[in-house]
């Protein structure tokens, strides 16, 4: 039994320009102590994904589906149980540290007001557990940080003060939405680091929400990719990456800098639009006229999801367009 | 910080200055002959005579060029002279001094209903964003605006003092005096302060930090009084402060239609006598208090929002 199951879920915000569909039926499990990575390129869904779990998205946003946590449906639950579950049981760590803290409290405070609510602790005692997180975390002067407001911190250090914030309660499923971006590699290795860290300490099952496919190699048992609202693929982290089936993904791999950086022609769909066939169709290299109409349906390949019509059941693609597949590197 | 403070204390008396001089033009040109006048609510107009007017022409220093009788004033004014009230010839700090506590009362009181309703009216508003409530609130933030001071005063007394009886329509020292004063100008304020503060919190709710707060599980509550209220906050004290400003010129009329002995008031009287020196000390109070008032506002959001701090500024 998965810890978090999605089913069908589909989000949809209201606009004046019309129906923005960012996720398209999306059927996603997590298990427990696994890391789930999330890829694709920007303006896919990915942070609409994980914050529909949460449902933390503005009120022009309707969810439809299932997200199953711990048998029970979160998209039924009310606003009160879903507070009991942000925070405690489901964690969150944005995408952007420099607007992700509230400009006019104190970082102490930040850091420590989910513990006083959900563990009922002290403000003291919450005091000593955040400390010791943001050590663990390895920012220096601890105390006197706390007494600081945002402005007052780097970006690395924010970094860190989010980080600390979505993990003092200890949640079994942390929702982590792009940890790395705009770190620089040594920053970014301590994120991983940390975050390796915390799915073996405490178990916790990871949503890794990114760009970087370095980051994905680093740390996911799985990988799903979206393109367009859609998931195209997903399976084990070693065969989607090293024998990527769905032409986006291959395309993904090979517009790495390290593979010759090539990029994927063309736009995205828009998620306004509604397309009868396949949503990859208009920068496909290997497409022909039935993807543009017939009903995509996901196929299972050698245990890899894989949302095309031309995958064939030796494993790949009729011909490899972007030649080898990528190679897990150190970070 | 201090280098910001004392500048802005320069800036007051540039302010001053100028406010004083433009009142001094303009109490010339104005038509109507000043000695007259002044002799009218000395004498009373039955036994007015040719030689007190001219007296008090002389005496006073009426027929002096204009910009003479400036300096005159400013000379005594920056030694702390006003002078003495043309009329009563009683000095004008004293008459000040006795109105400025009505005054004083009557502009807190309405500032303190203005928020009352201001502010819960803004949060609710922005929290149930288009519901019943939010326009209801809009609906009342929108006529509260548009309602001249003079006219809902009129409203109010016929409604509250004539038809129910319920409050006094004149009369000062008693709470229930205040009333309808001050909730005449309160409600003005308050339609100003109630949208302010709905588009604040509406803006600051759609941030990225009140995702992160709720996140974490914090109630509904919390979120919107603490993580969002305070930050909604700082842009509602500038208008605030600004509107201190439209509150003195609120009691000039307030004042007088309800009779209520303060320095709008007094002002108002000392006009239609053309009592000058009552007229400049109003007017130079009123002046200096809306700068400190302002000064007051910038210094208070040094408390409230920990990113500014003006020594840092050049
Ligand atoms: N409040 C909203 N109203 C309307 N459309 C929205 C809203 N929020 C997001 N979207 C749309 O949803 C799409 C997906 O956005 P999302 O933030 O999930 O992208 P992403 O995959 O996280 O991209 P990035 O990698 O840049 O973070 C965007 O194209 C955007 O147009
Ligand atoms: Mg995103």
């Amino acid at each position: 039994m998965a810890l978090l199951s999605i089913r069908n879920l589909t989000t949809v915000f209201n606009c004046q320009e019309g129906m923005v569909k960012a996720c398209n039926n999306v059927s996603l499990d997590i298990n427990q102590g696994q890391t789930l990575g999330l890829i694709g390129e920007t303006g896919c869904g990915k942070s609409v994904l994980g914050l529909s779990i949460l449902k933390l998205l503005p009120v022009n946003a309707v969810s439809s589906g299932q997200i199953i946590y711990n048998n029970q449906d979160l998209l039924a639950l009310s606003v009160k149980e879903m507070c009991q579950v942000r925070g405690s049981e489901i964690g969150f760590l944005p995408q952007s540290p420099a607007t992700a803290l509230n400009p006019v409290l104190r970082i102490g405070e930040q850091l420590t007001e989910g513990l006083q609510l959900h563990q009922g602790m002290v403000k003291e005692k919450a005091r000593v557990i955040a400390m010791d997180m943001l050590k663990s975390l390895g920012l220096k002067d601890c105390d006197k940080r706390a007494a600081d407001y945002p402005h007052q911190l780097s970006g690395g250090m924010k970094q860190r003060v989010v980080a600390a914030m979505s993990i003092t309660g200890q949640p079994s499923l942390l929702i982590a939405d792009e940890p790395t971006k705009g770190l620089d590699a040594v920053n970014r290795a301590q994120v991983i680091d940390l975050l390796r860290q915390l799915t073996i300490k405490t178990k916790a099952s990871l949503l890794l929400i990114t760009h970087d496919l370095k980051v994905a190699v680093a740390l996911c048992d799985e990988i799903a990719v979206m393109y367009s609202g859609e998931i195209v693929e997903k399976g084990s982290a070693d065969q989607v990456l090293n024998n990527p089936l769905h032409p986006y993904t291959q395309g993904l791999v090979a517009s790495l800098p390290e593979r010759g950086l090539f990029p994927i022609p063309g736009y995205s769909p828009s998620l306004l639009d509604d397309i009868p066939g396949c949503r990859f169709y208009s920068r496909c290299p290997i497409r022909n006229e039935n993807c543009k109409h017939q009903p995509v349906i996901n196929r299972e390949v050698n245990g890899v999801h894989v949302r095309c019509l031309y995958v064939d059941q030796s494993g790949g693609t009729q011909q490899r367009i972007y030649g080898r597949g990528f190679q897990s590197e150190a970070v | 910080m201090l280098t910001y403070i004392s500048r802005r204390l320069m800036m007051l008396a540039i302010v001053v200055l100028g406010v004083t001089i433009m009142t001094f033009v303009l109490m010339n040109v104005a038509p109507g002959d000043p000695a007259e006048m002044v002799a009218m609510a000395r004498y009373g107009l039955e036994n007015l005579t040719v030689e007190q007017v001219e007296n008090i022409r002389i005496s006073e220093g009426l027929d002096a060029p204009v910009w003479i009788q400036y300096m005159h004033w400013l000379a005594h004014a920056l030694k702390g002279d006003l002078g003495r009230s043309l009329v009563t010839g009683d000095p004008v700090m004293q008459e000040i001094m006795v109105r400025a506590p009505a005054t004083l009362i009557l502009a807190l009181a309405s500032l303190v209903v203005s928020l009352l309703i201001a502010i819960p009216a803004g949060i609710i508003s922005a929290a149930r964003q288009n519901t019943m409530l939010d326009y209801l609130a809009r609906t009342g933030a929108l006529l509260g605006a548009s309602m001249p001071n003079f006219w809902l005063a009129l409203l109010l007394i016929l409604l509250f003092s004539v038809t129910l009886g319920w409050l006094p329509v004149f009369g000062y020292g008693e709470f229930r005096h205040i009333i309808l004063p001050a909730v005449t100008l309160g409600t003005g304020l308050a339609a100003i302060t109630t949208r302010l503060t709905r588009s604040s919190m509406l803006e600051v709710l759609e941030q990225n930090y009140i995702i992160t707060a709720r996140a974490k599980g914090l109630q509904e509550g919390n979120i919107i009084f603490h993580h969002a209220f305070k930050n909604a906050f700082i842009p509602v004290i500038t208008i605030i402060g600004l509107q201190l400003g439209h509150l003195l010129e609120g009691t000039v009329i307030v004042e007088s239609i309800f009779a209520w002995p303060g320095l709008g008031k007094l002002l108002v009287d000392s006009i239609y006598a053309r009592d000058y020196a009552v007229i400049q000390a109003c007017v130079l109070l009123f002046a200096v208090l809306f700068v400190v008032i302002n000064l007051l506002v910038d210094i208070l959001y040094v408390y409230i929002d920990p990113r500014i701090r003006y020594e840092k500024k050049g």
